[in-house]
């Protein structure tokens, strides 16, 4: 049985450390022996949490994202968090194709991927005070798409 | 080759390894300002060297084809391999442009 393990790392909300976060997190989910597709999905699951809180949460401000991960057995939770603007809706903000900000040529897509390629996720939001995004995934528990 | 190129009135973006957010708004103002400036009627996104892509892709890619088609263009995806070709499908994009895989993901096929 694997030890259950955890990480936290805080970064600034800039969009050049996106890729930064999201392959920390496919690292450290490694100890869970994902396969290639498994680690994949974390790390879109991931960058559509982080590019959130970069777009919407601080509207491109530069303040802080921070991620915690932690294995038990063989699930990874991924918990996002900023302190940005807050999601007023959150139900209207998950559905597919919605995006507060067409201008900026954003698909409406994020939260729908979230939830394509995790287990499960939750999204706790107050207007004003921040966003916490948790997922959990279970490595092995999906039959690979093109086996 | 060129990350962007222009052959008769086809625009090639040879799209980056790790397609995000941060990428995604480089490959956007610089093809916006060629197609405009060009007479673009035809995109065509050259996958073979993206090995990670989010949403952010799914903009630029749907961004382009809404401003292209409305001048009568059309926009392709090339090279995709399968991991590209499961997020392109999940936002249905494969059921609006015209996709040419390639299959490097899964080494066993």
């Amino acid at each position: 049985m694997e030890q259950n393990n955890q990480m936290t790392i805080i970064f600034d909300s800039r969009s050049c450390n996106e890729g930064f976060a999201r392959v920390a997190v496919a690292a450290f989910c490694t100890q869970l022996n994902p396969t290639l597709e498994e680690v994949a999905d974390i790390k879109t699951a991931v960058s559509e949490a982080i590019t959130n809180s970069i777009i919407h949460g601080y509207d491109n401000q530069v303040k802080k994202i921070r991620i915690e991960c932690r294995t038990e057995d063989k699930t990874l939770y991924v918990t996002v968090s900023d302190e940005g603007r807050g999601i007023p809706d959150i139900e209207k903000a998950m559905e597919p194709m919605f995006t507060t900000r067409p201008e900026l040529d954003r698909s409406g897509m994020g939260f729908a991927f979230m939830e394509a390629f995790m287990d499960d996720i939750q999204v706790e939001s107050e207007v004003g005070k921040g966003t916490i995004v948790r997922m959990k995934k279970t490595i092995g528990s999906q039959k690979s798409p093109f086996a | 080759m060129e990350q962007f190129q222009i052959r008769q009135k086809v625009l090639t973006i040879r799209m980056p390894r790790e397609l995000d957010h941060h990428s995604a708004q480089e490959i956007r103002q610089e093809a916006d300002r060629l197609i405009a400036e060009k007479n673009i009627n035809q995109i065509e996104f050259d996958f073979r060297n993206t090995e990670f892509m989010d949403s952010s892709g799914i903009g630029v890619i749907m961004g382009r084809y809404q401003n292209i088609r409305l001048l009568g263009g059309i926009v392709t995806a090339t090279h995709v391999s399968d991991r590209i070709y499961k997020v392109l499908q999940l936002a249905g994009v494969t059921k609006v442009i015209g996709i040419d895989r390639e299959r490097f993901w899964n080494q066993g096929e």
